[in-house]
């Protein structure tokens, strides 16, 4: 579904990825774990066409999307939660929603939706109106999760989606990722540097240092493997 | 007596604020959306007012009535304006999106000199007759001693203009996309937002103000000059800083306090140091409230 190939990336003199090849396949859940810097977030943004890549190729549906803007990239159905969620905070909690379904015009289809992300969390509901910055880290969370439902995505870009949120929280986020994969069939790319976590919650795995893979495999296998015990589980 | 005095001041002040407040809403806006002061905003201003004078005078010499010239002469400012803010955008602060935030502060004031000598050029440099649009209104006679038709139509139709904003900005899928930009940029490509639409939507909202108000205000004055757009230019600028650059209630407000100011210091101290009394102002706001009166410097939550 998603086919990235020696994707390089800079940011004005560094170089930020260094012929980055991942596959995704359609209904999976992918998971790249990482160090900070090891260039997870750039993979994210250069996918949504933020810091689009200098060179190589990155397939979507058989559509190469590298040179494409990031709008365009949204309408083909690949949107992003990015990293520290960025609500719009002086938007209410449905105007944040609106907005993630901006570039829809089908009004039935985002009213189901709306419907659908509120049963999902009933806390947006209740405080749909207001504004995005006063709500908590995990309640933001859930709302740039939901905001990012709302274009009704066939491929879920998650940056870091447990970052900063007590474990409790990131265990409801993480089964309200699995059951998004599980009940509309959305594939999931999931970057994360709690390794533990997600490999757990994917089928397969990719591992990041500077710029490059260095591992890829079955998430059990990973799980297992000896190397990415030491360094990324802490075992 | 005094209380008259008084009120009439306070009128003249109210009429003066609203335009004002009219131009500051451009500088507010487009600082909010891409952070850049434009100074060339006086400039389309001025545009505005020419557009209406030409418009105008050839309606008037082909005899139309003088409500058709009215509307007509106000849409094409309107129009032309806009077209002009549009281009501004495209030619001098696009290319410089990703510059230094000083490269686009020069082109701007580039910007305005360009567009002050090209009319300079294109027209002349002696101040040219502006026809009396707003008529003297007959269902007005018995208060025009309160308040003259031109400086009501100035107030009803500011206060129109702003309802029509405040909607376009709350309510309207472009308003909130406009909302958006301004307080995350890349959060708003990522839903899939088109800036560089959002962008010049802005400065085509942010022009059409500017035009209503030199249409108003030249209609008002009853002459025009190519230098018109520059002191207009900076007093909405003071208006929209001591408002709270970003803010748009804040430029409404800078916009009226800035003008009530003026008149009731001319009216009660010297009509020699208007300006001053701007300005001295906007130094008070400054040193005691560096964000302006309603802008925000708040942390943001994360």
């Amino acid at each position: 579904m998603l086919k990235l190939s020696h994707v390089n990336t800079f940011y004005g003199n560094i170089q930020a990825l260094k012929g980055l090849s991942i596959e995704i396949n359609e209904g999976e859940i992918i998971t790249l774990i990482g160090a900070n810097g090891a260039g997870k977030t750039t993979t994210l943004m250069s996918i949504s066409g933020v810091v689009p890549p200098r060179s190589g190729e990155i397939i979507f549906d058989g559509v190469p999307i590298h040179a494409m803007s990031p709008e365009k990239i949204v309408k083909m159905g690949l949107c992003q939660v990015p990293e520290g969620r960025r609500i719009f905070p002086q938007l209410t909690i449905l105007e944040n929603l609106d907005m993630g379904a901006y570039l829809r015009e089908d009004k039935d289809g985002v009213q189901q939706d709306l419907d659908y992300v509120m049963d999902l969390f009933p806390i947006l509901k209740e405080r749909r109106n207001q504004a995005g910055g006063t709500l908590s880290g995990g309640e933001q969370q859930m709302l740039a999760i939901s905001r990012a439902l709302m274009a009704r995505p066939r491929l879920l870009l998650l940056d870091e989606p447990s970052l900063g949120l007590a474990p409790l929280i990131i265990r409801q986020i993480f089964d309200i990722i699995a059951r998004i994969n599980k009940e509309n069939g959305t594939t999931i790319f999931l970057v994360e540097q709690n390794a533990n976590l997600a490999l757990k919650s994917a089928h397969r795995g990719y591992v990041m240092e500077n710029g490059v893979v260095t591992l890829s495999d079955t998430a059990e296998n990973l799980l297992a493997n000896e190397e990415v015990k030491k360094a990324y589980l802490g075992i | 007596m005094e209380l008259e005095y008084f009120f009439e001041l306070f009128l003249g002040g109210l009429v003066k604020g609203s335009i004002y407040a009219l131009i500051a809403l451009g500088y507010t806006m487009v600082y909010g959306v891409v952070e850049l002061i434009n100074f060339a905003h006086g400039e389309i201003y001025m545009l505005g007012a020419y557009t209406a004078l030409i418009v105008a005078s050839v309606l008037t010499v082909l005899g139309f009535p003088q409500l058709a010239i009215v509307v007509m002469a106000g849409l094409a400012a309107i129009i032309w304006a806009s077209a002009y803010g549009y281009t501004v955008e495209k030619v001098a602060y696009k290319p410089l999106r990703k510059a230094p935030r000083l490269s686009p502060l020069i082109s701007a004031i580039g910007m305005s000199i360009f567009l002050q000598n090209y009319v300079l050029l294109a027209q002349t440099d002696k101040f040219l007759p502006f026809p009396e649009l707003i008529p003297e209104f007959e269902f007005w006679e018995p208060y025009s001693h309160i308040i003259g038709s031109p400086s009501l139509m100035i107030l009803v139709s500011t206060v129109i203009i702003m309802m029509l904003l405040t909607y376009i900005i709350k309510y309207t899928t472009m308003g909130k996309a406009m909302r958006a930009t301004a307080q995350d940029r890349t959060m708003a490509m990522l839903v899939g937002i088109s800036v560089n639409k959002v962008i010049s939507f802005t400065f085509v909202i942010g022009s059409s103000l500017a035009a209503v108000g030199g249409v108003l205000v030249a209609s008002q004055m009853g002459q025009i000059n190519f230098y018109i757009g520059f002191m207009a230019g900076i007093k909405a600028f003071t208006a929209a800083v001591l408002g709270g650059i970003g803010s748009i209630p804040g430029a409404v407000l800078g916009g009226l306090v800035l003008g009530m100011t003026e008149s009731l210091a001319t009216g009660y101290i010297s009509s020699d140091y208007e300006d001053v009394f701007a300005f001295a102002l906007l130094v008070l706001i400054l040193i005691f409230r560096p964000a302006g009166l309603l802008g925000r410097n708040t942390t943001q939550k994360v």
